[in-house]
């Protein structure tokens, strides 16, 4: 095969971003996912992206600040002064290759509000904001001409002397094996939400990416930051957007009050989703919830706002909790929705640090859900998200083209690599059916999961989950698929991505141990204070084979002009 | 609720690779999607089922697949809505699109044709410092086509396409619709152009399918139609599909009744011979059957007020075509 410059795995916004960068860059890119592009998790944002327009009388500095006190002081300021300044920049460009975003009188592009924020600056286009740009993207992808894979596995990435050179993967369709030689690969791969049960995830979220660059050498960061959403539906999990609360939604408790008086005064409901989060649950555990949820309430926002600007949350409610929205409150609770910690990236979006401070794999490099920079720190303010995609996912295409330019590779053995993968997959069809599936291993982990590191945490459930992971990881070694051909075998697919949620659920729980304080997302019941003296600081994990536990190292946390302050919304 | 789900399989790797049925029977609860209930037949009986799922709320655009017959979204429909009398239902993949496996369609063929389209904003001019300034009527307009999700069910159930593969297809001409109707673009006119060819906006016979089993709303038949009209409107005349509309207009307005001689002259011009000739069997087909038209046709009696109501009508129809086609300004 023909050895590529920029190999991007992952076409959601961060990946396609990247890909189309480097190509404009002038170097030789493939793009690679495991579902068609425009399937990718990116379109199921509904809210917006954020951005600070000069024009409109807002600053980046504003912003930042919103991010880093958002953060509880975890994100490092660099990155989100790079985040924030180039926003406007990047939401533009978003804008000229054809995004249709909701306009003001004027004609102009127009904002709505969202939480942790003091000033509307969420850009969007109806509630379909993250489809809206991805099928935009894609169609950039189209126009560019640049190579892509579709439907392809990625199994494992190819790591030789310390450089990362390509990665095998599986074609869906055929479950052909091939190595894909390439000078650099961007792992875009998104987040692991379906390590826990329930999350608003799609079920394509299982942290690949994460675990393939943990399992290379790089390190992962901060990965006890999980963050619960507000306001997502009993039972499937299904989100619905904090654009709801921006545009003026209550939260209410069973006896029709509107709680968030007493926990955010100012902000009420839209304050931090940590904040909101605890705060429902606090509702809930102290009698005052509705069948174990609160009340989100649109009514008096009217029919027409509600058809208007929220017309997927409208059908959602139909479809999904048989609520009409414009004629009652519909129930709803916090449920996992993002990972903030991730692959350990630089501001470039290289996993490895030329000044040696931390260890990683030359090469590589990683944007968006799957990689923590960081700008989210503890929490991840609504709308951010698609702009870490978009910012991040273009600076690793240009540095990773750069990079590559005079970076040929070294003769390898193809064969090698394909034969290990090759094996793994045989290894797997061939186990005899011992009663215990696939399916039942994912959902004791994902339910233990959202047991023992939910919205509230300590020591002794922590320690719980973990062994219960440790044996769920010994179940996962004599598991067997079922169905033994290779044409667009999904159990297969099923089975290898288990693999990686098990290896990311266990990062999550060993990071969550080590924190011994409560910041951001990570509340824990047994340390409810945040620590500065002793934890303003990431904690990283290094992968160290499957039977040992990671070494832990820690890294400051960059403060540029924002010291902690004390955090009231 | 206990139902049966039978399912229409394929296995390609099977000795003799036949399409089949198979029935689950399963217990659901009452608000069950279809997709909730083929997930758990997945997961508890049988894990060779193979299906493409993945956001479960109708965003990814991964599920479309026929149940009862009509293409829709497996986690948009409610069990307890599509099961007959016997607590069944049928599921089974696409149409108009080769099977891989079980409800795994390919969709190449489709996003060959999306490409075909040029979906891409091709702007004239030089880019702008910030953004384009464009109203927001139009770009709330343009969100209702975005809403595509690329699902293919509209592909799946299209009656032209089942029987011409070259028929560009309603997803695909919706896209291209969102480029015509946006105001920034500025191809327009060459976009029209080319959709006006052989397998474009001529070659939908509105049979209105596309709109029924669309999950989103996009209605691809009517952004269709808003083409041919903005092809017209641009003075893009010269297909048989836009002359035979023309035509069409131009007979009942002199009339008030259609006038079904000379639509077909027309349309193919009273020259082109080989053409017409073609449609001679027709003709003849139609004549024992007392279908054929007329050659004597008289206007309505009440002709003059008609034609007053249509040409208001054409007036009405020729502000609101202009409405839209306002440039963005650069701001
Ligand atoms: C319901 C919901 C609503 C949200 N709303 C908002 C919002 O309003 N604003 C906001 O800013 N953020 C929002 N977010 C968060 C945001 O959508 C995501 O964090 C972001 O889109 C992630 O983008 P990504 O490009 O990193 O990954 P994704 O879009 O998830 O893409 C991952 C890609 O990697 C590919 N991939 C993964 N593993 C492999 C493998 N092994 N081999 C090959 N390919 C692979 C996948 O196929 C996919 O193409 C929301 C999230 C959810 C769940
Ligand atoms: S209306 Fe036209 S595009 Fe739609 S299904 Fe019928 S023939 Fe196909
Ligand atoms: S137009 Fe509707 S049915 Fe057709 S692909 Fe788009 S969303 Fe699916
Ligand atoms: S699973 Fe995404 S559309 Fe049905």
């Amino acid at each position: 095969m023909q050895e590529y410059h920029v190999l991007v795995i992952g076409a959601g916004l961060a990946g396609m971003r990247a890909a189309l960068e480097a190509h404009k860059q002038g170097a030789r890119v493939a793009l690679m996912s495991k579902v068609h592009p425009v399937r990718s998790h990116s379109n199921a944002a509904q809210g917006g992206i954020n951005a600070a327009l000069t024009d409109r009388g807002d600053r980046w500095e504003d912003h930042a600040y919103d991010t880093v006190k958002g953060s509880d002081w975890l994100g490092d300021q660099d990155a989100i002064e790079v985040m924030c300044k180039e926003a406007g920049q990047e939401l533009i460009s978003l804008e000229h290759m054809g995004v249709i975003f909701n306009r003001d009188e004027q004609g102009r592009l127009g904002t709505r509000a969202f939480g942790g924020q003091r000033r509307a600056r969420t850009f969007f286009v109806a509630d379909i904001t993250g489809q809206a740009i991805l099928h935009v993207m894609y169609e950039q992808i189209l126009k560019s001409g640049i190579a892509l894979f579709e439907e392809w596995f990625c199994t494992d990435l190819v790591v030789e002397n310390g450089r990362c050179v390509g990665c095998v993967a599986m074609e869906i369709r055929t479950g052909r094996v091939a190595f894909i030689p390439a000078r650099t690969v961007i792992l875009a791969t998104g987040g692991l939400g379906r390590v826990f049960e329930p999350s608003t995830n799609a079920l394509i979220c299982t942290g690949d990416g994460m675990a393939l660059a943990y399992r290379a050498g790089v390190p992962l960061m901060d990965m006890e930051m999980v963050q619960y959403h507000p306001t997502t539906l009993k039972g499937s999990g299904v989100l619905i957007t904090e654009g709801a609360r921006g545009e003026g939604a209550y939260l209410l408790n069973k006896d029709g009050e509107r709680f968030m008086a007493r926990y955010a005064p100012t902000m009420m409901e839209l304050a931090s989703r940590d904040v909101v989060s605890r705060a429902e649950m606090t509702e809930i555990a102290e009698g005052r919830g509705v069948d174990g949820c609160v009340l989100l309430d649109c009514r008096h926002l009217g029919e027409k706002k509600i058809r208007e600007r929220l017309s997927q949350i409208y059908e959602i409610g139909l479809d999904f909790a048989g609520v009409d929205i414009t004629k009652e409150p519909i129930p709803i609770r916090p449920g996992m929705h993002y990972q903030m910690g991730g692959i350990k990236t630089d501001i470039w979006g290289r996993c490895w640090d030329p000044q040696g401070k931390w260890q990683g794999v030359e090469g590589l490099f990683a944007a968006g859900e799957c990689a923590c920079v960081s700008v989210h720190g503890g929490n991840r303010l609504g709308a951010n998200s698609l702009l870490d995609t978009v910012v991040f996912g273009r600076r690793a295409g240009a540095t990773a083209a750069q990079w590559a330019q005079d970076k040929p590779l070294p003769t390898l053995n193809d064969a090698h690599w394909v034969q290990k993968t090759e094996t793994r997959i045989r290894t797997l069809l061939a186990r005899e059916n011992n009663g215990d599936t696939v399916a039942r291993i994912r959902w004791e982990m994902g339910t233990t999961m959202d047991q023992f590191l939910g919205v509230f945490r300590e020591q002794e459930g922590m320690e719980q989950a973990l062994r219960t992971l440790r044996q769920l990881r010994q179940r996962y070694n004599k598991v067997s698929v079922r169905d033994k051909g290779r044409t667009f075998n999904t159990a297969l697919i099923f089975a290898l991505e288990l693999d990686y949620m098990l290896e990311c659920a266990e990062a999550i729980v060993r990071s969550g141990l080590e924190r011994k304080e409560s910041r951001g997302a990570h509340y824990r019941r047994d340390f409810p204070k945040r620590d500065d003296a002793n934890w303003l600081k990431h904690i990283l994990l290094y992968w160290r084979g499957e039977n040992d536990p990671p070494t832990i190292t820690y890294l400051p946390v960059t403060i540029t002009q924002w010291p902690p302050e004390k955090r009231v919304y | 609720m206990r139902i049966t789900i039978k399912v229409r399989r394929f296995n390609p790797e099977a000795p003799k690779p036949q399409p089949y049925w198979q029935d689950y029977t399963l217990e659901v609860t009452k608000t069950s999607t279809v997709l909730d209930a083929l997930i758990r037949i997945r997961e508890e009986v049988d894990e060779s089922l193979a299906l493409r799922c993945s956001c479960r709320s109708a965003i990814c655009g991964s599920c479309a697949m026929r149940i009862n017959g009509h293409a829709s979204l497996a986690c948009k429909t409610k069990v307890s809505a599509v099961v007959d009398a016997h607590n069944t239902l049928t599921v089974e993949p696409m149409g108009n699109l080769p099977v891989i496996k079980d409800l795994v369609v390919d969709m190449t063929p489709h996003w060959h044709k999306v490409r075909a389209v040029e979906p891409w904003l091709q702007p004239v001019g030089p880019e702008p410092q910030g953004e384009y300034l464009a109203p927001n009527e139009a770009m709330l307009h343009l969100a209702g086509v975005m809403n595509c999700i690329m699902c293919g069910a509209c592909v799946s159930d299209c009656t032209v396409l089942e029987v011409d593969s070259n028929f560009l297809g309603p997803a695909a001409l919706a896209k291209a619709y969102r480029f015509v109707a946006d105001p920034r673009d500025g191809m327009t006119k060459e976009r029209l152009a080319k959709y006006n060819a052989y397998g474009g906006i001529w070659d939908c016979t509105r049979c209105y399918e596309c709109v029924q089993v669309c999950p989103k709303g996009v209605a691809p038949m009517d952004r269709i139609m808003a083409m041919r009209e903005r092809a017209i409107g641009m003075g893009l005349k010269d297909t048989y599909g836009a002359r035979h509309t023309l035509a069409f207009e131009e007979l009942v307005e002199h009339s008030g009744r259609l006038d079904e001689l000379r639509l077909p002259l027309k349309t193919f011009g009273y020259t082109n011979i080989p053409k017409l000739v073609g449609l001679l069997p027709i003709a003849l087909r139609a004549l024992p059957k007392q279908k054929a038209p007329s050659p004597f046709h008289k206007p309505i009696p009440e002709v003059k007020s008609f034609q007053t109501t249509f040409r208001k009508a054409r007036q009405a129809a020729e502000t609101e075509r202009q409405a839209p086609t306002s440039q963005a300004h650069h701001g």
